[in-house]
């Protein structure tokens, strides 16, 4: 059965010409880029160009990037920087609704003598610049508010944030790991100090990430050990990831404005599709300040599990916010802060989209999503029909 | 992803037995909305044999919840209640192939949603939603499973560790509190001790959210959304945050203009009442 793959937030397929710049560097070229022997030593220029390029996507200097091994340790890197540099500072300020790889780290600091706000949304998952404002000080170390929510697409006020942090004197941080490479980001333009993202969410390899650092930030290693990327990040350096998330950035960049115009159509013929077509269904998020690429409806009285199974059984990929998929047995933490109620939220399916999904694709999506709620809804003891006449 | 069985799968792709027996002699539930899973069992019974003639289910639910619902239907269809009554949440699981340790609880709420239909027909009738015994010792407060529920989970499906026992009874699944607890039932009945109990009433603000939400829903469900049912109304639970529980009024509540005095003076005190009175309750 071929894949109809909706689940690009969750990863994207590497592209073949992305592998195929990597693949030297594992058997042939695959030399200690810190070797002092031409053999590993040449490995550092193809590291830089891969700096050059994966800088050049958000508008950063090439020295401002430090290669990480992902999304998740660029973000922790970037709290324990900016909190171990300011330690007299005790209170830091997130979103009620960043990726894991920043609210446990905030939860963590807030058991160990940190005061930490979580900032709410609103029911369309906006930020809540009044909450925000209130619980500002100079005391605050650090804001980490995240680009683009990866459950709604939901795209927060990052500029606005930014000139707020550095009027009290607060270092910024974003978790643009799902906004990269699906929506411009400029550093320089929206003045960040730190940024995380990931190589796998714009179909490079998994495994590599970077850490934007603005020139003169204060900066404190996280993984302490060799002297790689300037001591900035001690560990050899990862050769074929970062060439491979270079080209992926090279790539990201060159068709950034054919994303934004091919995507967002197809998402909504996708989301008014669902909408139109099956009753108690609504959508989660800011419908005009969100990713081209994502949407995420809630389907009342079933279950998001037993929904991806039988999009499964169509070969259809998404993901949901059903307590069912997460293994915590908890729904999602981003809808539960939106005040999406439980019976809405364990039914919530996250459909993603990339550059290469198609119209006939989200036809079949279509094609197969109304008889599938039906389905459920016949088995659900929640659901009862109001008028009373069931459908022939 | 699930490691399902292909029983499970076809379980879950062609369920048997869906809907309500009409006439029922007895109904079960057991789970809700909020949990994430739910199970509404009907039954026919014949009233000289005691054999269950008819058996239909409603399940919300993943995958597991359904195909258990599913095969359970069949297992007890043609047995006298007094048989039925014997098919544990392994017979359930075995009829499926296996289940993924994860999704254990999806079998014992099968064998849960049997009794209570069971003990229904014996009652006249009325729907049984299954609970724990009241005056046990609830060890999870997340999903309220007792430390008896516990005990009987590890005698009959030989559980050896903290983690099968979530896995079979979701106690520990989601704050994780009372894992220390389990730890130590689990060791006493292994070296074949007697556990005993350990009552310790905590407040509102104690609790996890997801205590706090089973705790709120309970008393929304069987206290308020009855009341408001006869206005042609009713109520869902937004969120809570700290003390302050976040309710939206739904049907012909949610345009009532006494809507504010209803929060307050119905939905607030019977909250106050029945669980803390630190509680306050706004509109969401």
């Amino acid at each position: 059965m071929k894949v109809i793959y909706f689940d690009n937030n969750a990863t994207t397929q590497t592209l073949p010409e992305v592998v195929e710049k990597m693949l030297p560097y594992f058997s042939e070229k695959y030399g200690n880029a810190s070797s002092i022997h031409r053999f590993g030593g040449s490995n550092k220029k193809v590291i830089e160009e891969a700096r050059g390029q994966v800088a050049a996507l958000i508008n950063a200097n090439p020295a401002e990037i430090i290669f990480t091994a992902g999304g998740t340790e660029a973000d922790s890197t970037a709290i324990y920087s900016a909190v171990n540099s300011y330690p007299a500072k005790k209170h830091i300020i997130t979103s009620a609704v960043e990726h894991p790889a920043v609210l446990e780290v905030f939860k963590k600091l807030s058991t160990q003598g940190y005061r930490v706000d979580f900032i709410g949304v609103d029911k369309d998952g906006r930020f809540d610049m009044e909450s925000f404002n209130k619980a500002i000080d100079a005391q605050t170390a650090l804001v980490s508010i995240m680009w683009a929510n990866s459950e709604t697409g939901t795209i927060f006020p990052i500029k606005e944030v930014a000139e707020i942090s550095h009027k009290h004197g607060a270092l910024f941080h974003t978790d643009a790991v799902q906004a990269v490479g699906k929506v411009e980001v400029d550093v320089k333009d929206f003045d960040v100090d730190m940024l995380s993202f990931s190589s796998h969410k714009f179909h490079g390899p998994k495994g590599v990430g970077a850490l934007y650092v603005k020139a003169g930030v204060r900066f404190l290693p996280y993984m302490i050990g060799g002297h790689q990327e300037r001591s900035r990040r001690a560990g050899t350096e990862n050769v074929p990831g970062i060439v491979g998330f270079g080209e992926a950035a090279k790539i990201a960049k060159a068709t950034l404005n054919q994303y934004k115009e091919n995507v967002a159509p197809l998402r909504d013929i996708l989301e008014n599709g669902l909408l139109t077509a099956i009753e108690d269904a609504k959508l989660n998020g800011d419908k005009t300040n969100r990713l081209p690429n994502t949407t995420n409806i809630s389907f009342g009285y079933v279950e998001g599990e037993s929904i991806l199974m039988m999009l499964d059984a169509n070969g259809i990929c998404a993901s949901s916010g059903s307590a069912c998929t997460s293994g915590s047995l908890e729904p999602s933490h981003v809808l539960r802060a939106m005040g999406v109620s439980f019976q809405f939220s364990h039914g919530s399916i996250r459909f993603s989209l990339s550059k290469f999904n198609t119209k006939s694709e989200v036809d079949l999506i279509l094609s197969v999503m109304p008889a599938i709620i039906k389905r459920l809804r016949e088995i659900s003891p929640f659901h009862k029909p109001l008028c009373g006449c069931e459908t022939k | 992803m699930w490691d399902y069985t292909d029983k499970v799968m076809e379980h879950f792709s062609n369920p048997r037995n869906v809907g309500e027996v009409e006439g029922a002699d007895g109904t079960g539930q057991v789970g809700s909305l909020v949990c994430g899973d739910a199970l509404k069992l009907t039954i026919k019974v014949d009233k000289k044999t005691e054999i269950i003639t008819d058996i239909k289910f409603k399940t919300f639910g993943c995958a597991s919840a359904i195909a258990s619902s599913s095969i359970l239907t069949e297992m007890a269809k043609g047995k006298t209640l007094a048989e039925a009554a014997k098919i544990t949440n392994q017979d359930i699981a075995n009829a499926l192939g296996s289940l993924p340790e994860e999704k254990m609880h999806c079998s014992v709420m099968g064998m849960e949603a049997l009794d209570a239909a069971i003990k229904s027909y014996r009652q006249g009738g009325a729907p049984v939603v299954f609970e724990e015994e009241p005056g046990t010792h609830i060890v999870c407060k997340c999903f309220s499973v007792s430390e008896e529920t516990i005990i009987k989970a590890i005698h009959s499906n030989n559980l050896k560790t903290l983690e099968d026992v979530t896995h079979f009874t979701k106690a520990g699944g989601a704050c994780g509190q009372c894992k220390s607890e389990i730890q130590k039932i689990l060791d006493k009945v292994l070296s074949c001790e007697i556990p005993g109990s350990n009552p310790h009433k905590r407040t509102f603000s104690e609790l996890t959210i997801v205590e706090k939400i089973k705790a709120v829903d309970a008393v929304l469900n069987e206290e308020v959304k009855p009341k408001l049912n006869l206005d042609g109304g009713s109520v869902e639970l937004v969120d809570i945050q700290g003390n302050i529980v976040l309710v939206r009024l739904l049907g012909m509540c949610g345009g009532c203009a006494n809507a504010a005095i209803t929060i307050k003076t119905l939905i607030e005190k019977v909250l106050k009442e029945k669980i803390d009175p630190a509680i306050e309750v706004k509109s969401a």
